[in-house]
């Protein structure tokens, strides 16, 4: 009874059991998925959804969701790109407002699920589709070119023994380090795990639970911001169709890391396994020739399976 | 155990309370006492103005008249947490804990301990090992027999639960403790532990407010009952002198208060 860990053993195996399990299939299926080449590009495709699925944990410990979280990041990415390139602004300044058009969006999120209310379900699907719709317009449904070297220094590469690593993924693993020490060893990291555990008894402790929650959203939106410059690093482009699947991929990544929907329970670091796991479905069906479909079709099995696999621990746990 | 001085120091008071909800009244003038180191229960059936009361005392809602005093003194409560600055500490059915966090958390929760020096007040970096060597001497100090406080709460019984909860009030509260149906949906194990332990919080000098449907369990503990019926108070009874079936016949109203001997009115 006396266990220091806050998941039961399999709860916080299980990802890294189906990481296992999946990786060793496609080694089956492909000669060339075993290979560092590939490894490398595994890491280069996660690191967009590991560093959404970062903003994505920290919702989803309150007992939220949000789907804007892809559209929201084609945002950050369209006008970081178009105010560096269209209208001449320094990278960095372009940078820090593309970041702050997410938080921004954050922040509309957070208010209206303390203020009004509203599901977090329902907020993020409103701006989910009036992001969309501004990078669009924004954009003129034009791809970016021509960015700035400052702008893609993130998707650039060293190596270490053989194997190409870029300095984004590095970014997004320094990154999960800290929500994962701060999710654990502070003040604001307990509080989140408290409001999506039991807010209204959090309330009562004289938390302000609110605060709380519009931190979260802001915070997250920093996040996908963050994913926007390494997904345009990445790309090398401001692309306006960007975060169509990364949208799904980040939510679908947290859920299998061991987050549950229910909120107050689960791991930060979870969520990168659970992104490595949608990596490596993507990365070994395309290296199979799976058309692009069926991948979507198998991540949308991949969170039903994940998410009942959160109801039913939760049943057999009571 | 009532100090037999004649004046008792009362720790807590409340006069002509009245609580309108549109056109009901849920309290209609009530008063209330407590004295230092009394478990005072209080009681009535659905309607009686029980919870508008307690809600009223804890700062949940803003009587519309009427004065409480603590220590003497007026106080205004306009949130739960003005009356928790006073010292006062309300443990809410149900609502206590969150249950996947560990036993020192949730005692801690909302006070946190952080570390001394500049980062750990910078970044709120929590003292986990104060926090641990914290709560093992107060949940010592109160007698709660649980191995480890590293542990889930989710991981205990529903009366080590309701401990942990009334544990944490009477580590925090300076003044007094209200306790709304602690021993509901308990079974007889579980409901006399949580008994012991509010026995042991009454005995440390903190005065208790009781809430309580359970007849047996307000007998058994409390010092006083306060019966509430129809927003007023109608009496207040000793539980040593007076029986179970009269204090129900009073609270429902099948007999007045003046109709009990005399001795039995506290």
């Amino acid at each position: 009874m006396s266990t220091t860990s806050r998941l039961p053993p399999i709860a916080s195996l299980g990802p890294l059991i189906a990481l296992v399990l999946a990786a060793a299939f496609f080694a089956t299926q492909s000669d060339r998925f075993l290979s560092i080449q590939n490894f490398s590009l595994i890491l280069q495709q996660v690191m967009v959804v590991g560093t959404i699925a970062i903003g994505q944990t920290l919702i989803i410990l309150t007992a939220g969701i949000d789907l804007s979280c892809g559209m929201v990041m084609a945002l950050g990415g369209i006008v970081m790109t178009k105010l560096a390139v269209g209208a001449g602004m320094n990278p960095y300044a372009a940078i820090a407002c593309g970041l702050l058009v997410c938080m921004g969006f954050g922040l509309v999120n957070g208010l209206l699920v303390t203020r009004i209310r509203l599901p977090s379900f329902i907020v993020t699907l409103g701006t989910m589709n009036i992001a969309f719709a501004i990078t669009q317009l924004y954009s003129g449904a034009q791809t970016v070119t021509d960015l700035p070297p400052e702008m893609v220094f993130f998707g650039s590469t060293f190596a270490i023994g053989g194997a190409a690593v870029n300095y984004g993924t590095l970014l997004m693993i320094a990154l999960y380090a800290f929500v994962w020490w701060g999710l654990r060893d502070t003040q604001p990291g307990r509080h989140v795990y408290a409001v999506g555990n039991n807010p209204e008894a959090t309330r009562l402790t004289g938390i302000a639970t609110d605060k709380v929650l519009l931190m979260v959203y802001v915070t997250a939106g920093l996040f996908y911001g963050i994913a926007s410059l390494l997904s345009v690093a990445r790309t090398g482009v401001g692309d306006p169709n960007a975060g169509q699947t990364e949208n799904l991929d980040a939510i679908t990544a947290v859920v299998l890391g061991g987050t549950s929907l229910f909120g107050g329970r689960g791991i930060v670091l979870g969520s990168l396994l659970g992104a490595l796991i949608v990596g490596v479905f993507r990365n070994g069906l395309t290296l199979m020739g799976v058309p692009s479909v069926y991948q979507v079709l198998i991540t949308g099995v991949l969170v039903i399976l994940a998410v009942a696999t959160d109801q039913l621990s939760r049943k057999g746990g009571r | 155990m009532n100090t037999p001085t004649d004046t008792p120091v009362l720790v807590m008071e409340a006069r002509g309370l009245v609580k309108r909800y549109g056109q009901v009244v849920a309290l209609d003038g009530v008063d209330f006492e407590l004295r230092a180191g009394e478990i005072m229960a209080v009681i009535g059936d659905n309607g009686a103005g029980k919870s508008s009361l307690i809600k009223a005392l804890s700062g949940a809602t803003i009587p519309d008249e009427g004065e409480i005093r603590l220590d003497g003194k007026p106080i205004r409560f306009k949130s739960p947490m003005d009356a928790r600055r006073e010292g006062i500490e309300t443990v809410y059915q149900d609502l206590a804990v969150a249950p996947a966090m560990t036993i020192a958390e949730n005692l801690f929760l909302g006070r946190e301990i952080i570390k001394p020096g500049l980062l750990g007040r910078l970044l709120r970096i929590i003292d986990k090992t104060k926090m641990l060597e914290e709560s093992i001497a107060r949940m010592n100090d109160l007698k709660v027999g649980i191995r480890s406080m590293t542990q889930a709460v989710e991981t205990l019984s529903g009366g080590q639960r309701q401990c942990v909860a009334v544990a944490r009030s009477a580590a925090f509260a300076r003044h007094v403790v209200i306790l709304d149906e602690p021993t509901a949906a308990l079974g007889v194990k579980e409901g006399n532990m949580v008994l012991e332990l509010i026995r042991r919080v009454r005995d440390k000098g903190l005065p208790v407010i009781l809430i309580s449907h359970n007849m047996p369990h307000v007998f058994e503990i409390a010092d006083r009952i306060h019966i509430a019926r129809l927003g007023k108070r109608a009496c207040i009874v000793d539980p040593k002198k007076i029986s179970m079936s009269d204090t129900v016949a009073v609270m429902t109203g099948a007999m007045r208060p003046d109709e009990l001997p005399a001795e039995a009115l506290a």
